[in-house]
């Protein structure tokens, strides 16, 4: 008795162009459904403040918060605070990146170097990282440096952990189908524990933009010239919520524009992975 | 092609593993290795296999290729990041001088190269097992229990497949496996072993001629008495 069939004919794999139209139409469907919460709110809000239920002065009609963001895009002064909030993220985001990259790294592989380095670094995140504010101010005085570190300190506690768990975290089953190809040790870096550490490496580069949002206000808002988070405080000392709102918005509009770039990156990077995300 | 002499490895102060094995295999022979489970089966190939480097005794591996073991586990283990194509490659150094899509064939995957792991049903990942095993030409393939993740009618299927490559290409392979009907239908030659540590409790030849029959009345008379070495009744 011998079992003998064509594999193509027994198995079926997913008919991916299919589901595709499909899936397209629920992607809509899902993304105008949560809209309705919002522009119900929105329009409650607007109507609320027009027939002075809520307080102009207290709370602003959203009109009014649009206009003010409009004006300050006219003036043209917008751009500049922007741009020096996103950068200054932009480089703190990248030195804390790079230092989690590199000391996760070689905690996560040598045992010696986790026990030598883990519990100093635990030490270290256990302090809320706002309460180094005044002493990188009185290091490096109330420029772009403290701001920067600030940002670079807070971006690397969450990558740091997700990249160590990530890389200890590598079946030992697939690092054994690599010494059975007789893999050197840096191979098996590159071709078995980076891309399996991949998807937690890209988890902890989302919550460190996160974090990085968060505490490039923290620290505008300690002292600074130009910035949302400087934006925040002119608003606050004059009176004017409208421009507190606005920059709330802004910062709002920001954090999930790279939050998505990062979403992105990691749906391209990991459409390999089985999970409920990659179902269709 | 692979001889051990006096080869032990245990755990557990010498209450797990396998002690004092000697054997040999000649080229193209496939030979089976059943025993309980804790007798040391796995060890004995992870062993074998250069995975685990702590035993005593001696293990000659003759015509040294450049690599000379290839090993199936008994899950797929492949990287769910690479396609089924990349997988197979996985090992390969120079990608350029292998056909890949006669790998894909013999193991009756033409179709599926580009498609990721998590697509495929067990049997079908299993079968890219085979084919980057195969890929690396071993002098000598290990199995370590290789079907016993899938269904009864998958296991049948791999079992025939792995038949067809050892006409096409008589492959060396030692496959170690706790079913007794698969070491009658696939092996020359079953090594039986026993007790905690494993040592060897009986050998056996089967001469039928390959494909055999499942229900070979011959066979039966065989596995009576294999279980009986085993002493199970």
């Amino acid at each position: 008795m011998s079992v003998k069939t064509d594999v193509n004919e027994i198995f079926e794999v997913k008919e991916k162009k299919a589901i595709k139209v499909n899936s397209e139409w629920k992607k809509v469907k899902g993304f105008a459904l949560g809209l309705i919460i919002p522009a119900v709110l929105l329009i409650i809000w607007e109507v609320a403040v027009r027939f002075s239920l809520l307080d102009a002065y207290v709370f602003p009609a959203p009109t009014t918060i649009v206009q003010k963001i409009i004006e300050l895009a006219n003036e043209g002064t917008l751009w500049g605070h922007v741009g020096v909030t996103f950068y200054r993220v932009a480089v703190g985001f990248l030195a804390g990146m790079v230092a989690a990259v590199v000391i996760g790294s070689v905690v996560g592989y040598f045992k010696w170097f986790e026990q030598l380095m883990d519990p100093l670094i635990q030490a270290f995140r256990s302090i809320p990282s706002l309460a180094w504010v005044p002493l990188f101010i009185l290091w490096m005085g109330i420029g772009e440096a403290s701001k920067v570190m600030l940002i670079a300190v807070g971006v690397f506690f969450p990558i740091y952990l997700n990249i160590v768990s990530g890389i200890q975290g590598v079946d030992r089953k697939l690092i054994e189908v690599g010494k059975i190809h007789h893999f050197t040790a840096l191979q098996t870096v590159r071709r078995i524990i980076f891309p399996a550490s991949l998807p937690s490496f890209l988890v902890g580069l989302r919550s460190g933009v996160g974090l990085g949002w968060m505490f490039v206000v923290a620290s505008e808002l300690m002292g600074a010239s130009q910035g949302l988070g400087y934006l925040l405080v002119v608003g606050q000392n004059t009176y004017s919520p409208e421009l507190i709102i606005a920059s709330i918005i802004l910062f709002a509009l920001l954090g999930k524009a790279t939050d998505f770039l990062l979403k992105t990156l990691e749906a391209r990077a990991l459409k390999w992975q089985d999970n409920l995300q990659n179902q269709f | 092609m692979l001889k051990v002499e006096n080869a032990s490895r245990t755990f557990n102060n010498g209450l797990a593993g396998f002690k004092d094995l000697s054997f040999a295999i000649q080229e193209g022979e496939t030979v089976g290795i059943l025993g309980t489970s804790g007798c040391g089966k796995s060890t004995l190939l992870r062993v074998l296999s250069g995975l685990d480097a702590g035993f005593e005794g001696d293990i000659v591996l003759a015509s040294l290729g450049e690599r000379p073991i290839g090993m199936i586990f008994q899950e797929p283990r492949l990287m769910p990041w690479l396609t089924v194509k990349e997988n197979i490659l996985f090992g390969v150094k120079d990608k350029k001088s292998v056909d890949v899509q006669e790998y894909l064939n013999l193991v009756g995957l033409s179709e599926f190269g580009n498609h990721f792991p998590k697509d495929l049903s067990g049997g079908m990942a299993q079968r890219t097992a085979i084919a980057r095993a195969l890929i690396g030409e071993p002098s000598v393939l290990l199995l370590d229990e290789p079907f016993s993740a899938l269904d009864a009618f998958t296991k049948m299927q791999l079992q025939d497949l792995l038949l067809e490559i050892q006409e096409i290409r008589s492959t060396t392979m030692i496959i170690v496996t706790h079913d007794i009907d698969e070491a009658l239908y696939l092996c020359d030659r079953i090594l039986i072993l026993g007790g905690q540590p494993g040592r060897l409790e009986g050998k056996l030849s089967i001469e039928e001629a390959k494909p055999r029959d499942r229900g070979d009345s011959n066979l039966a008379a065989k596995k009576a008495k294999i279980l009986d070495v085993l002493h199970i009744e």
